[in-house]
């Protein structure tokens, strides 16, 4: 033993899922029953927990570092604990089979870090950590040197964009603020992240919810707010708890409160807990939420910034947006504005996920080849499958087929190809998806979301939902395609807020570069990837059926007859092509067709 | 309704409503206490409040986190999210009632042992499929591995 020694674990929503708890307490019992035998072991280590570091399906990873040197290791369990203490800690060998492989780094080393660059790194319930990496110097900058105006200008000149959704200017929304004339103004925190395949927003805020707190301060400093808010999923009870924690301590610091950094400048925060409403992400429901109300978007103009929360100017912005303001006040618009693309410049932060072989978070400068993200990053399709399409924008946005995979992924481009950026959620699809099916998933969702204020987005999106319905169940007609494009044309065009105008999308898009599966679906009545039940035909082969009956067990209509070992047979008649047999069967003998 | 009940609402109105929190929050304070909403319970503090109580109604129903039925003891979430979904979500659903035994359009057991309910994304969607009992995520679920789970809460 030479040297000091820091033991990381993953302590985010995916490490706490795979057992972090308890291989954090496994780890703290070794080192207090290895201290009897070696007295440096307790006294030179350090255990610490840190938030997710985005490679979350190999966790529970844990990182020993002893000196500068530092080695991770994947899916760690409890048990494994004592050997990593005895051979690594003490002994200085490490166990090469359970470290990490290359992919973990090909994975990491293709992205560029600026929201995430201490996720994974700092201890996420502890203030003097986040201040040990140059934390909330930036606030201090902003308070103490620059003029609200000042940060506004530098706003501006980075060319940062909301990250929320829509990609609208973030200096140039804060300086629409600041030119009303009033007497309280609001700033904020959009933490709702609705979207389903989304979860930047809620890894930022378990892995450094300061940032985002500094984000604030700072912001509200620009508009002159006195007042801001966090609207945050209940759904996401670790990083609500995070939040509460991080706002106690920034006012212990004297962060939040009165008279911050010895100016005149007096600014707190209250968190708000949204009650499950998907469009309570959009900034008029979202302030109709916090006054108590049913979340039911308004028409704007006026927009927020003009007339927002209780009438008053305020300011909404995104988690990440939000994440990104401290080091742009410390390092400067010019720096900001040398990384991304033309048109959108910094990084964006990605929940990649879906067939792909490295899920994760991951953060790429904007502009980056969709190719890079899927093959590079994330390593390429999981199994042998077949690339297929990548969704983007979650249900507000659309599928993008293989001869778009060089298409830069920034507001501009995913745009183009009638997608959006969305909050960055990206899911890959392999040709075991079938199209019309994800898009019947997206109107399901955002038919349920809908708020049923306006008529387009109310019954549009439920007829549309009807058409998709019954198309997968091989109820299709000539001319369904037909009229779902029309339909979605008109939702788009006339509903009242964001929700109905690209509820239509996932429709739009999965008609244009899949037309092909709609057809199939509707003319010869298959579903060429097999997913959409009421279309196939289930059967055993008779070569490969063991007789395990395992398939008749799990058949809740007793479709299925045969003696022990013996090949077993599906009457068609009575199948009501669920699909539980071939869950069931081990032998792959359950074909679908 | 019963004195203690009456008590814990008048709690609730002192910490909310009297401290100008809104009708939200005091309904999660409600849901808190009590496991569901309760019709009996929102009249009273409909009176209490002079709010009517058909302001409450419609926020209970909008939110999806507001609950008019009591709820089991233990509660299965199932995440249905886009990932979940294209990962199997479906049949893990199928699984459960079927495992639980839960009617069509049952949520709850009759013996108020289990809930069963869906959710768009818990944000863990890199260990996708997700399933939620009470407070504990299990991740890269399949049907068999969450009749597997369940097993220790029907004791
Ligand atoms: C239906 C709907 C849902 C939305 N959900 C979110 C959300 O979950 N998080 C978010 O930051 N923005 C969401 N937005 C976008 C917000 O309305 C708003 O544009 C954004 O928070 C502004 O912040 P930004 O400028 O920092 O991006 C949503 C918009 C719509 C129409
Ligand atoms: S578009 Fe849909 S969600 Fe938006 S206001 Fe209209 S009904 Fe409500
Ligand atoms: S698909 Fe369902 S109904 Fe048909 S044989 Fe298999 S288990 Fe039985
Ligand atoms: S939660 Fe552990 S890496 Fe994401
Ligand atoms: S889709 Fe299930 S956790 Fe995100």
């Amino acid at each position: 033993m030479n040297s000091e020694i820091t033991v990381n674990v993953c302590l985010g929503t995916g490490g706490i899922a795979a057992g972090a708890d308890m291989v954090m307490e496994a780890f703290r019992q070794e080192f207090e029953s290895a201290g009897v035998k070696n007295a440096s072991v307790q006294e030179h280590c350090k255990l610490h927990k840190v938030g997710c570091r985005g490679f979350c399906a190999r966790d529970v990873l844990v990182d020993v570092t002893k000196g500068d040197n530092t080695w991770t290791y994947q899916y760690i369990q409890p048990e494994m604990v004592k050997r990593i203490v005895k051979d690594h800690v003490v002994d200085d060998k490490p166990i090469t089979e359970w470290l990490v492989g290359d992919d973990y780094h090909t994975f990491h080393d293709n992205q560029t870090k600026i929201i995430l660059a201490d996720l994974g790194k700092i201890d996420p319930e502890s203030i003097e950590e986040y201040l040990g990496v140059g934390g909330y110097t930036a606030a201090k900058k902003a308070l103490t040197e620059m003029s609200p105006v000042e940060v506004i200008e530098t706003m501006k000149k980075s060319g940062l964009r909301g990250r929320g959704g829509a990609g609208f200017p973030t200096g140039l929304k804060w300086s629409f603020c600041a030119a009303n004339q009033a007497d309280e103004r609001y700033i904020i925190c959009n933490a709702d992240e609705g979207d389903p395949g989304a979860f930047m927003d809620r890894s930022v805020i378990e892995g450094n919810p300061h940032a985002v707190l500094e984000g604030m301060i700072i912001g509200a400093y620009a508009i002159g707010a006195t007042h801001g808010y966090v609207y945050i999923r209940a759904e996401y009870p670790l990083a609500v708890n995070r939040l509460y924690i991080a706002l106690d301590h920034a006012r212990e610091k004297g962060f939040l409160g009165k008279k911050l950094f010895g100016t005149s400048f007096d600014f707190d925060i209250k968190v708000k807990l949204g009650a499950g409403a998907f469009v309570c992400g959009e900034e008029t429901a979202l302030i109709a939420s916090i006054e108590g109300e049913r979340g039911m978007p308004r028409a704007k103009p006026p927009f927020p910034a003009n007339k927002g929360l209780w009438g008053k100017p305020t300011i909404i912005n995104n988690v990440e947006t939000l994440a990104n303001i401290p080091p742009i006040i410390n390092k400067g618009a010019e720096w900001f504005a040398s990384i991304g693309s033309e048109k959108s410049k910094g990084t964006k932060v990605i929940a990649l996920t879906g067939k792909i072989r490295n899920t994760g978070l991951i953060e790429i400068p904007m502009g980056t080849p969709l190719k890079d993200i899927i093959f590079n990053i994330g390593g390429g399709i999981e199994g042998d499958k077949l690339f297929k399409a990548v969704q983007t924008g979650g249900p507000s946005g659309g599928c993008i087929p293989q001869q778009h995979i060089d298409l830069p992924v920034d507001y501009e481009g995913l745009k183009s190809v009638g997608s959006m950026m969305g909050s960055g959620g990206m899911v890959v699809l392999d040709e075991t998806d079938c199209m019309v099916n994800i898009s019947k998933f997206f109107l399901e969702f955002t038919q349920s979301e809908s708020c049923g204020k306006c008529v387009p987005c109310r019954i549009g999106t439920k007829r549309l939902l009807e058409i998709l319905t019954r198309i997968t169940e091989g109820n299709g007609k000539k001319g369904d395609i037909e009229l779902l494009q029309t339909l979605a044309e008109d939702v788009r065009d006339s509903s009242l807020c964001g929700l109905g105008m690209s509820a239509p999308n996932p429709v739009i898009s999965t008609i244009k570069y899949f037309r092909h599966e709609y057809e199939a679906h509707i003319n010869h009545k298959k579903c060429p990837a097999k997913v959409c039940n009421k279309l196939l035909t289930f059967f055993i082969r008779e070569d490969m059926c063991v007789g395990c009956g395992m398939c008749a067990k799990a058949c809740s209509v007793s479709a299925i007859t045969g003696e022990k070992k013996k090949p077993h047979h599906i009457d068609s008649s009575v199948c009501i092509k669920c699909g539980s047999c071939f869950d069931a069967c081990k032998f792959s003998a359950v074909l679908k067709e | 309704m019963e004195k203690t009940q009456e008590a814990v609402l008048e709690t609730i109105y002192q910490k909310c409503t009297a401290n100008g929190d809104n009708i939200i929050t005091a309904l999660q304070q409600m849901q808190n206490e009590f496991g569901y909403v309760q019709e009996e319970a929102v009249n009273w503090y409909a009176e209490r409040t002079n709010i009517p109580a058909s302001r409450f109604y419609g926020v209970v129903t909008f939110y999806a986190q507001f609950h008019l039925q009591p709820r089991g003891k233990n509660i299965i979430t199932v995440c249905q999210g886009t990932v979940c979904h294209v990962k199997g979500a479906t049949r893990i659903i199928e699984k459960i009632r079927e495992d639980i035994k839960l009617k069509e359009g049952q949520k709850t057991t009759k013996d108020m042992k289990f809930t069963l309910e869906t959710v768009n994304c818990v944000g863990a969607c890199s260990i996708a499929p997700v399933v939620i009992v009470n407070e504990k995520v299990f991740g890269k679920q399949s049907p068999t591995k969450i009749a597997q789970n369940l097993k220790p809460y029907k004791e």
